[in-house]
This record gives C-alpha cells, sequence and structure tokens, in this order.
C-alpha cells in the first residue's frame, strides 16, 4: 500500500459520504409510488394508504407493499430476488428494481408522468 | 516449454476457467447488502493479474471473455450489458493507471469503484431512472472494500507470477 492509494480510498469515501448526505438530506418522504414496466407507467399509487399491490406482468409476479409511507417489495418470482433483498425506500427519488421483470418501483412527489428524455 | 503458442492457449483457458469458477463460486454465497449490483467480485482478481503479467490486448482478451462467459451462464441480456459496460471501462481505467504512482492494489480499487459506477450507469440509462443514483455511494463505498480485498489477493498472485515468469508468453 502506498500513500497515493490511501489519498485515493479517502477520496472515494469522501465522495460517497458527501453524495449520501445530499441525497439523504435533500429530499424528503415522497408523497405517491409510481410503479413502470418497461419504462411505462403502470400505476401511480399514493403513499398514505396501507396496500399490497401485486403486480403481474408478462414478465413475472412482484409483490409490492406500501405501509407506514414506505414501499417494499415482499414476494417475487424473478431469480434472484434482488428486489425483496432490497431495503425499504421513502423519500422522493429512491426506486426499487427489479432487472429480469423490467419493473421499476419509484417513490415521487405528483401524480404526474415523469419528464423524462423518451423520443 | 517447446511451443509457445500451446503455452499461451493454454495460460489462456486456465485463467478464463479460474475467473469462471470464480464467478460461480461468488453466486453461490449468500451475500447480501440491501442493495443491487453489489458483488465481491472475486473473479476480478484473475482480470488485475492478468493486467499485471500480461499484455494489454491479451488482459483484455480475458476480462471480455470472463465477462460474456459467466453473463451468459450465469445471468441475461441486460445483466450482461451491465457486466460489459462496467467491465470495459473498469479495464480500461485500471490500464492507464497502471502507470500512476497508485500501487496494484490502488488500481484494484480504482477498477472496482468505476465498474460499479459504470453498471450504474448503463442500469440508469436502459431503465430510464434517474433513481438508480441513490445507489451510488453504498456502490463507492462497496466498490473501495472489494477493490481493496481483489488487490490484496492479486498482488502476491502477480508476484510470483512475474518471478517464475510463468505467465509470461
Amino acid at each position: 500500500m502506498k500513500k497515493t492509494d490511501f489519498i485515493l480510498i479517502l477520496i472515494v469515501l469522501a465522495v460517497a459520504g458527501a453524495a449520501g448526505l445530499i441525497l439523504h438530506f435533500g429530499s424528503d418522504g415522497g408523497e405517491y409510488v409510481r410503479l413502470e414496466v418497461d419504462s411505462k407507467v403502470y400505476d401511480t399509487v399514493s403513499l398514505s394508504e396501507n396496500r399490497t399491490v401485486e403486480l403481474n406482468t408478462e414478465y413475472g409476479t412482484n409483490t409490492v407493499v406500501i405501509e407506514n409511507k414506505t414501499v417494499s417489495v415482499t414476494d417475487a418470482d424473478c431469480p434472484d430476488k434482488i428486489c425483496v433483498k432490497h431495503s425499504k425506500i421513502s423519500k422522493t427519488g429512491e426506486s426499487i428494481i427489479c432487472l429480469p421483470h423490467r419493473l421499476v418501483v419509484t417513490v415521487v412527489d405528483e401524480n404526474e408522468p415523469e419528464i423524462d428524455a423518451r423520443a | 516449454m517447446k511451443n509457445s503458442k500451446a503455452k499461451k492457449i493454454s495460460v489462456f483457458a486456465m485463467m478464463t476457467a479460474l475467473a469462471f469458477t470464480l464467478s460461480f463460486l461468488e453466486s453461490l454465497l449468500p451475500f447480501n447488502f440491501g442493495v443491487p449490483g453489489i458483488k465481491l467480485g472475486l473473479a476480478n482478481v484473475v482480470v488485475v493479474v492478468a493486467v499485471y503479467t500480461m499484455s494489454p490486448f491479451e488482459a483484455l482478451a480475458i476480462a471480455l471473455v470472463r465477462i460474456l462467459l459467466a453473463g451468459l451462464t450465469f445471468g441475461n441480456f441486460y445483466s450482461l450489458a451491465y457486466s460489459f459496460a462496467g467491465g470495459l471501462l473498469s479495464f480500461c481505467i485500471m490500464l492507464a493507471l497502471k502507470k500512476s504512482k497508485l500501487s496494484q492494489i490502488g488500481v484494484s480499487i480504482a477498477g472496482a469503484v468505476t465498474h460499479n459506477a459504470g453498471q450504474l450507469l448503463v442500469a440508469g440509462l436502459i431503465m430510464h431512472t434517474s433513481g438508480v443514483i441513490f445507489y451510488f455511494p453504498v456502490l463507492l463505498v462497496a466498490g473501495a472494500v472489494t477493490g481493496f480485498l481483489t488487490g490484496v489477493i492479486s498482488k502476491p498472485v502477480t508476484d510470483r507470477l512475474n518471478k517464475n515468469k510463468t505467465a509470461s508468453l
């Protein structure tokens, strides 16, 4: 290990820390949860109501649970179940993604389609 | 050895098989960090060793083949795309930093961090979502840790290989 290595590690940790703080304090708890499959909005649900959404698409099934203003995926039939292992999300912009099922669960502020380059 | 070409092929095959085996081994470990895409990256030990014992083109071949092989066997099209993006970027960075003041461990860390960042970037682009940026801090730290681990493992291996000139072609 040389001195330059330590500097690199410090820089990486510093950037990670700064980004983490910015992301954490820079965003608030969201109002809605947007469910997208294949980049198309499947549904937008309010975060205020506790509910369970069973998402059945051509790609597979995911169970999305909204509870206490947080969202999590409790079950899925994808092979790696990374979405299930993901921690709960609650802040605007946070998302849980199931790649095999092309599913993106995002916390948003408004009940409107995200303005995104989609040409 | 008499036939240099046969030796070359053997070494390539051996390293690729090793990387493949490490990828498989890794998929068996029940590691969960709560965020997708975090792996130990054990197969990268082979890539780092290749970067420090073989010519750039030879090392690149190893890097690409192992991504392709593991991706086709254990993953799907999308995971393959992310792996390629991250792996290629990581390889180029490591090759470039090899001549810098960083030690092999530092280069490995840089490689791991870029690998993760590259994967995140491509995932965000393909899935049309900017939400992936929330994974950024975790992946950076994970990259630093796994890169350090990979580097520490690859260093003694590289030293031995270069000393005995077994892998030099």
